[in-house]
């Protein structure tokens, strides 16, 4: 009687943590599977424990190749894209403009589009303008869906932030300039770091578009994906294990740092308010 | 216009705060410029061209050139030989919907009000899927799925499964591949909204004597209604445009429009088909998407 009372209090917090196992579960085959000597290519069954995928991840070179183009597209993508977003998302929230309704549905349009349908539209675009499909024609297409996302993020961060804090900064005779650079820029620095994370997570990661758009280059998922028929080394385990450690350690690095500037503000006392949670 | 007019005819200089004025009016479009260049020139014109593509003469080919024919007979055609594919997608992204529904809302509703201070931690544990590749993790569901697991051992000892029953390459690993892979779009935006709700309405309800089962459907499920609808866009749009689980866990008996798409445009290299699929599948889901939104009735997707 008792389990079943305790069982009825806690059934939703119970069927949270199955979920949350469900989705666990295929990382921690994946970092099991790093340290698997496989019994055969094609074969996905765990064998036999070693180390050395670990000591060696770029046995097969190829891959290795493919994870520094992903790198560098990556980066590339998620720079322009940030730039870009970052300007539109000013505009947005600080400017009163003609068109900004059309504006918005071009924003929100390519995160509503199937990846398939953007794959396929610019594929179709880059063979009728007789483009060569490859490192360039990739990038321009992860720059394309990543600007989006960037826009949303940063327009997030912008508007929760309070104007008068640069309107006092203007008061004290600072120019636009300084009062960006000193007061804008620091506040809304947050929101532009994880547009930039999530425009590289997104590049980094995409395969559908990019599928249609690079010809003979191959990146990261690309190389998997082909593997796929192949086999795969288990040394594409190591990269799925080293990229979630990663980003792990990243999660863990800024809320540490969120909770240290919160403890500081505390301890500043009155001026703790300026750093507003968005 | 007054930039190109000649300086010395006499006009006055334009006094400074007009200028000034006049820059800032002018200051929003430069800002927007070279990001919403790109999206017209890499999304919208694409589009354009994509459908350009769907009406070319299907006779022609990469090689040879296409001719645009406005053949429109290209859409009936492809939707005569790829229907089942057709609704093969739907139905398992309606499928897999169903099932995140069911997994995603208890674990928002318990992160956002039952998780206290472990909320952030947990929230953590959704998007932690992905943080590593997709492919990589839709190739694990492989292993764990596989015919020599672990997995398919105990469903073949309790009977749930036929002695050479597999898991494997049917549209079960597909849909729960699928459910797998979106369900932290699901859950994201449902939690974003269940965390706002208040929880002393709840205490209001069951204190006007409304049971559990009453409370959550008067009170809590109207009010997780706009995380409700975008989660299951959001959930819905990826998982009936993909191809990647039908083609990592089934086989061709499962493929799905996607797996169509790529090798039209891949593989056969026949434009105008691929196209045409690719505007209908955009066509059908947009159908989906405004025919549901009309019906929750709710504006605060975007």
């Amino acid at each position: 009687m008792r389990l079943s009372r305790w069982l009825a209090d806690r059934w939703v917090m119970i069927v949270a943590l199955l979920v949350l196992g469900y989705l666990a579960l295929p990382i921690l085959v994946v970092a099991g599977l790093s340290f698997n000597r496989p019994s055969s290519r094609l074969s996905y069954d765990f064998n036999e424990f070693t180390l050395d995928n670990w000591r060696q991840p770029c046995a097969t070179s190829d891959m290795c190749d493919a994870v520094v183009r992903s790198v560098q597209i990556g980066f590339l993508a998620t720079v322009i894209a940030t730039v870009l977003g970052t300007l539109m998302a000013f505009a947005l929230v600080r400017h009163r403009f003609r068109g900004r309704s059309g504006i918005n549905v071009l924003i929100f349009l390519p995160m509503a589009t199937p990846e398939l349908v953007m794959g396929t539209s610019l594929l179709a675009l880059f063979v009728s303008a007789g483009v060569p499909q490859g490192f360039w024609t990739i990038l321009i297409a992860h720059v394309m869906f990543c600007v989006s996302f960037v826009v949303v993020t940063v327009k997030a961060r912008l508007a929760g932030m309070d104007r008068r804090l640069e309107e006092a900064a203007m008061d004290l005779y600072a120019s636009e300039w300084q009062t960006f650079r000193r007061i804008t820029l620091p506040l809304v620095l947050p929101g532009i770091v994880a547009a930039a994370l999530l425009a590289f997570s997104l590049s980094f990661d995409d395969f559908i578009i990019t599928n249609f758009n690079a010809g003979t280059t191959v990146t990261f998922p690309m190389y998997v994906w082909g593997a796929a028929q192949r086999g795969i080394p288990p040394q594409v385990n190591v990269i799925g294990t080293a990229m979630f450690a990663i980003a792990l350690l990243l999660v863990g690095l800024s809320s540490l740092r969120g909770r240290r500037a919160r403890r500081a503000n505390l301890l500043a006392g009155p001026a703790g308010h300026l750093r507003r949670p968005s | 216009m007054t930039l190109l007019a000649p300086t010395g005819s006499g006009q006055p200089p334009p006094a400074p705060p007009a200028a000034r004025s006049g820059r800032r009016r002018l200051l929003p479009y430069l800002l927007l410029l070279p990001g919403a260049a790109w999206l017209l020139i890499f999304f919208g014109v694409p589009l354009v061209q994509l459908a350009a593509a769907s009406l070319y003469d299907p006779s022609g080919s990469l090689s040879t050139g296409y001719a645009m024919t406005w053949a429109v007979s290209n859409y009936p055609d492809v939707l005569q030989a790829y229907w089942p594919q057709f609704l093969r997608s739907f139905g398992y992204a309606g499928l897999a919907l169903v099932l995140a529904l069911l997994l995603g809302y208890p674990l928002a509703y318990a992160i956002a009000q039952k998780a206290g201070r472990w909320n952030n931690l947990l929230l953590v544990c959704v998007v932690a899927p992905m943080f590593t590749s997709f492919l990589v993790r839709t190739l694990a569901w492989k292993t764990i799925l596989s015919d020599n697991g672990a997995l398919v051992g105990l469903l073949r000892d309790v009977h749930l499964l036929a002695p050479d029953g597999r898991l494997l390459a049917t549209p079960f690993a597909v849909v729960l591949g699928l459910t797998y892979n979106f369900l932290p779009f699901l859950v994201l935006p449902l939690y974003a909204s269940l965390e706002r709700l208040d929880h002393r309405l709840l205490e209001a309800a069951t204190d006007l004597y409304a049971s559990p089962v009453q409370a959550f459907r008067r009170v809590t499920l109207p009010l997780s209604m706009p995380g409700l609808v975008a989660g299951t866009l959001l959930f819905f749009i990826p998982a009936s445009g993909d191809y990647i689980n039908a083609e990592l866990l089934g086989t061709p008996n499962e493929y799905m429009i996607g797996n169509v798409i790529d090798s039209a445009f891949l593989v056969r290299l026949d434009y105008p088909q691929g196209a045409a699929l690719s505007f209908l599948l955009m066509a059908a889901i947009l159908a989906v998407v405004f025919g549901y939104l009309r019906r929750a009735g709710t504006e605060e997707v975007v």
